[in-house]
């Protein structure tokens, strides 16, 4: 095929072009030549078919996304806000923390080891690329039932992945989710967050400022990985073609991931780059449009400079190459040797492509002869945005009204805790868990199972002001929630996260998203998005907590069917001492079992009736956000005076497994009495704004006193100590009893 | 007096070097850190070994660390007499370098574990575990794949009959080591190999929930003092 330059377009204006297969529609087409004034070569239509895909550009969704930015709450801690490559939060002391969670959902699929593997890589570069030391990682997963033949292919394999790139790479794994509904079989979810730690007068963002500044491509050999993946892969619904599409899945490898962190940290500390940006989706049009688009607009680039692991690469597939491990630095001339040296040192490959140019234009050269010549601002800014059509689904009224209560109850209430205990969901997730380093670098307070990731974080890198602050971080979305009422799910998801955060001792600050959605195409799926965008801006405003980014991986689907509808929500928190951190579940003998906030009869959506009559109908729990509010400054103020010994949010499965995952934290059992008056009621409702905490006896009236004074609803219901659970008059079981249950489903399962 | 000064050695892909490096100085001494591509040991006292994935383990863990030139420099000490600890990622270079006998698996299970493992204290006659009391129980985290312990019955019979296994899983073999061998040490006992982590239990506030890893450290430096 001969090289398709500017002058050959020009010359051949009527040359069909493979657009439709590059997923773009004929109007987006169009609209590309009139931005040029002619048809793009080749390689400009491959810039704007991966920078206009859904995945990039995010067309369908900017209208809704919007209201993160114009409800956002005020936030003195907000450092950065969306739209980079990740948001950025002061946590006091000169420090900032930059936080973001994204999905590889779709390639997880087709290869879950090197799908998860390098959706963990991907995350880890954005924070890198924002002058952070990446310091740790989490994960929510979403699997098909877990008894069911795939769940045993895709799982093993994603934990695998997950396990092998995060590990190899030194960042603690200190939490996440791991759910199964059979809605995700064919979808599985795999989002990754990524925590990194910088000072504040460190940040770096990606841009491309001075003419005659250098650019340089560094990390990987270009390769033949995931070429097309931005916009066919992570973009269409892959129903029966996913063999065809095998190749496009991308190979990490975290060994050169590792460098690359160490060898990015080192050049932020020499003070030798100017801008700097990950190659991620889109690969080489994505870093250049975006720098160049962000600096003075324009850019020299020699395309044939770019080193390859493949000799035989085209101009076109270089260019959306998704090959891993890979960063793109903006460099003054005069300090080019000097990074240099420090990529030499790493044993890191380093190559000047191109340089900063005033002309406005992105041009780019094939061995002499320009094959690339475009406002940048085009394919970055100037995408298409759709105001899709959406309504309300046929049978939401129907479903909303399948009410849940009219269940029926077994009135042996022991076994339906072992039951509920017991299921997959529930389950303790060790299987998972243990095969994830959560101790590398030393700083790791808390992880899973508590509620939330805890980090120690002085000690992380040199020159900044010691302190005794801490960070937390929480995961949480329920699609059962959301498939009944999106905007109460999204924010019901973000109360879970915050309280998680919360009741470690921690003061949530800041909010990252991973939206899972079916087709927007479809009207109904598009509707349960603008409703769970909708709530979730509204929540974070009365919560007080922005949200700093996110991601949005539409088309989780297969055929026509749509996974329910999973907005996760991340939320991160500060401890000004993490000396004072609240450990999870029962820590001592002797100690008060109180229960915060108000039990309602509320089961729609719930992992009772999820589990004991496989139902979803009728409504999730009310959110109630001032209620959330007033609990964590409840937690948060009791921790900091140092009045709790313990604590737990409840929430699936509602007290009876609060109770018992307490039990079981350390082998320490209770003794208590319910307060309302159905048992069944108080023992699996799952209404929100909830949590369990344990204080000394001497410390109980001082915090009751804290509990009246924000209007908290504050219950006690007996003592910790002994080696069962006992609910006085209604169940008593063992702790070894309630372990050997627990901790039996997921090795059952998967070996 | 100044303070022991331990060399914690960082290859390309270590990764619990800030931990050995710091766990040296909750104990007191000074941890002077060491380059794999700088044959020079800096004159330490002491050498630790950290875990990772040097290089990526590509080949087999620790195969390429062993070539590179600190390696040079440290192989002839440490037969010299020089105290080496190494933990995980450097058990497997120590085996590789031939300091230590025998090799590290795969594990048993086939998947990377993470967990708190008891541990049983079989020698307290090297440097690096004479604050320990012989069958002393402790807790230590361990974390990897590769860490099922064989060698051939040879061997495995003289580090029985020579006192040379320090360290014995408890409460379940995690991996499938060879009569549940977690840790060795050389003839001389200045060179010792463990799978589990004793730089992630020194601190109550971080780790794993013991602080038995102190133990490693104390003596190590108490070593020092009366050598």
């Amino acid at each position: 095929m001969s090289l398709d330059t500017v002058k050959r377009a020009e010359d051949t204006p009527d040359e069909p072009q493979p657009y439709a297969a590059l997923g773009m529609k004929i109007d987006e087409y169009e609209r590309v030549r009139a931005i040029l004034g002619r048809r793009p070569t080749g390689s400009e239509l491959a810039i704007y078919s991966v920078m206009w895909s859904e995945h990039c550009s995010y067309k369908s969704s900017k209208v809704h996304l919007r209201q993160f930015a114009t409800k956002a709450p005020k936030s003195e801690a907000l450092l950065v806000g969306m739209g980079e490559n990740a948001g950025v939060v002061d946590i006091g002391d000169g420090w900032a923390a930059t936080f973001k969670i994204e999905s590889h959902n779709h390639p997880s699929y087709v290869e879950p080891h090197q799908g998860a593997a390098t959706g963990v890589g991907g995350i880890v570069r954005d924070i890198m690329s924002m002058g952070a030391r990446p310091i740790a990682v989490m994960d929510a997963l979403r699997f098909g039932a877990a008894d069911a033949p795939d769940t045993r292919r895709v799982l093993p394999g994603v934990v695998e992945g997950i396990s092998h790139y995060g590990n190899c790479l030194g960042l603690p794994n200190i939490g996440g989710e791991v759910v199964f509904d059979p809605c995700y079989i064919g979808n599985p979810l795999v989002n990754a967050l990524c925590v990194g730690l910088l000072r504040k007068d460190q940040i770096k963002l990606a841009v491309a400022p001075g003419p005659g500044n250098k650019v340089v491509l560094f990390g990987a050999l270009t390769g033949p990985d995931g070429i097309g993946g931005a916009s066919v892969l992570a973009s269409a619904t892959f129903e029966d073609e996913s063999q065809a599409k095998r190749p496009s899945v991308q190979v990490g490898d975290p060994f050169m991931e590792k460098l690359l962190i160490e060898c990015c940290l080192e050049l932020y500390q020499a003070d030798i780059v100017v801008g700097i940006q990950d190659l991620g989706a889109a690969g080489v049009s994505c870093a250049t449009t975006e720098l160049a688009a962000k600096g003075t607009g324009g850019m020299d680039v020699r395309l044939d400079l770019v080193p390859l692991r493949d000799p035989s690469l085209r101009p076109e597939e270089i260019l959306m190459s998704e090959s891993q491990e890979r960063m793109m630095a903006i460099v003054t001339p005069d300090n080019i040797d000097a990074f240099m040296a420090i990529c030499a040192k790493w044993d890191i490959p380093s190559t000047v492509i191109g340089e900063v140019t005033d002309g406005g234009r992105l041009v780019m050269t094939w061995h002499g002869e320009t094959i690339v010549d475009i406002p940048p601002g085009t394919a970055v800014d100037e995408g298409p945005v759709y105001e899709r059509p959406f309504h309300e689904p046929a049978g939401q009224v129907a479903l909303n009204g399948d009410d849940p209560n009219l269940l029926g109850r077994s009135s042996d209430l022991r076994a339906t805790l072992l039951e509920l205990l017991g299921s997959p969901n529930l389950a303790s997730k060790e299987w998972v868990t243990s095969q994830y380093d959560r101790y590398v670098r030393g700083n790791t307070v808390l992880a899973q199972p508590a509620d939330a990731g805890v980090l120690r974080i002085s000690e992380v890198m040199p020159g900044a002001e010691e302190t005794t602050r801490g960070i937390a971080l929480a995961t949480d979305g329920n699609g059962r929630y959301a498939r009944l009422d999106p905007y109460a799910g999204a924010q019901l998801a973000l109360s879970e996260a915050y309280r998680n955060v919360a009741v470690t001792g921690s003061t949530p600050l800041a909010v990252t998203n991973c939206l899972n959605f079916g087709s927007p195409e479809d009207p109904e799926v598009m509707w349960q998005f603008s409703e769970a965008v909708r709530g979730l801006a509204d929540a974070c405003k009365i919560l007080g907590v922005p949200v700093t980014g996110g991601n949005v991986s539409f088309y989780n689907q297969t055929g026509s069917t749509p996974i329910h509808p999973t907005p996760v929500v991340g939320v991160l928190g500060v401890i000004d001492n993490v000396a004072t951190r609240v450990r999870t579940g029962f820590t001592g003998d002797g100690d008060k079992v109180i229960l915060l906030g108000d039990t309602d009869e509320e089961f729609g959506g719930s992992e009772w009736a999820h589990v004991t009559h496989g139902h979803l109908g009728g409504l999730p729990p009310q959110a109630k956000l001032e209620s959330e509010r007033d609990l964590a400054l409840v937690l948060t103020e009791a921790a900091s005076r140092g009045l709790l010994t313990g604590s737990h949010d409840l929430s699936d499965g509602g007290l009876a497994i609060a109770l018992a995952e307490a039990c079981l934290a350390q082998g320490i059992g209770c003794t208590v009495s319910l307060t309302g008056d159905d048992a069944f009621v108080d023992l699996f409702s799952e209404s929100s704004a909830r949590a369990l905490v344990t204080v000394r006896p001497e410390s109980f009236d001082a915090f009751a006193e804290l509990c009246a004074t924000h209007e908290v609803p504050c219950y006690g219901l007996g003592a910790t100590g002994g080696t069962t659970l006992t609910i006085e008059n209604v169940l008593e079981v063992p702790i070894t009893e309630l372990r050997e249950t627990h901790t039996a489903t997921l090795p059952g399962i998967f070996g | 007096m100044s303070a022991a000064r331990v060399g914690v050695v960082t290859f390309p892909g270590t990764l619990d070097d800030q931990d050995a490096a710091r766990a040296v100085r909750h104990a007191g001494g000074e941890a002077v850190p060491l380059w794999h591509a700088d044959p020079d040991l800096k004159g330490v006292d002491a050498v630790f070994l950290p875990g990772g994935f040097s290089y990526g383990d590509y080949l087999r863990c620790g195969a390429i660390s062993r070539f590179a030139p600190l390696m040079g420099e440290l192989i002839p000490a440490a037969k010299a007499g020089l105290p080496v600890l190494g933990t995980c990622n450097g058990f497997q270079i120590l085996c590789e370098a031939h300091l230590l006998p025998g090799a590290l698996m795969r594990n048993a299970g086939l998947h990377y574990v993470c967990r708190d493992q008891g541990i049983r204290v079989e020698s307290n006659t090297t440097p690096w575990t004479s604050d320990f009391t012989e069958g002393q129980e402790i807790v230590l985290p361990i974390k990897h794949g590769e860490g099922r312990y064989v060698a051939d019955e040879a061997t495995l019979s003289a580090l029985e009959a020579g006192d040379q296994v320090v360290f014995r899983y408890t409460g379940g073999n995690p991996n499938g080591s060879l009569n549940d061998i977690a840790g060795i040490r050389n003839e001389a006992g200045n060179i010792v190999g463990l799978m589990p982590h004793p730089e992630h239990a020194v601190e109550d506030l971080t780790g794993a929930p013991s602080t038995d890893g102190r133990g490693f450290f104390s003596s190590i430096l108490k070593s020092w003092v009366n050598a």
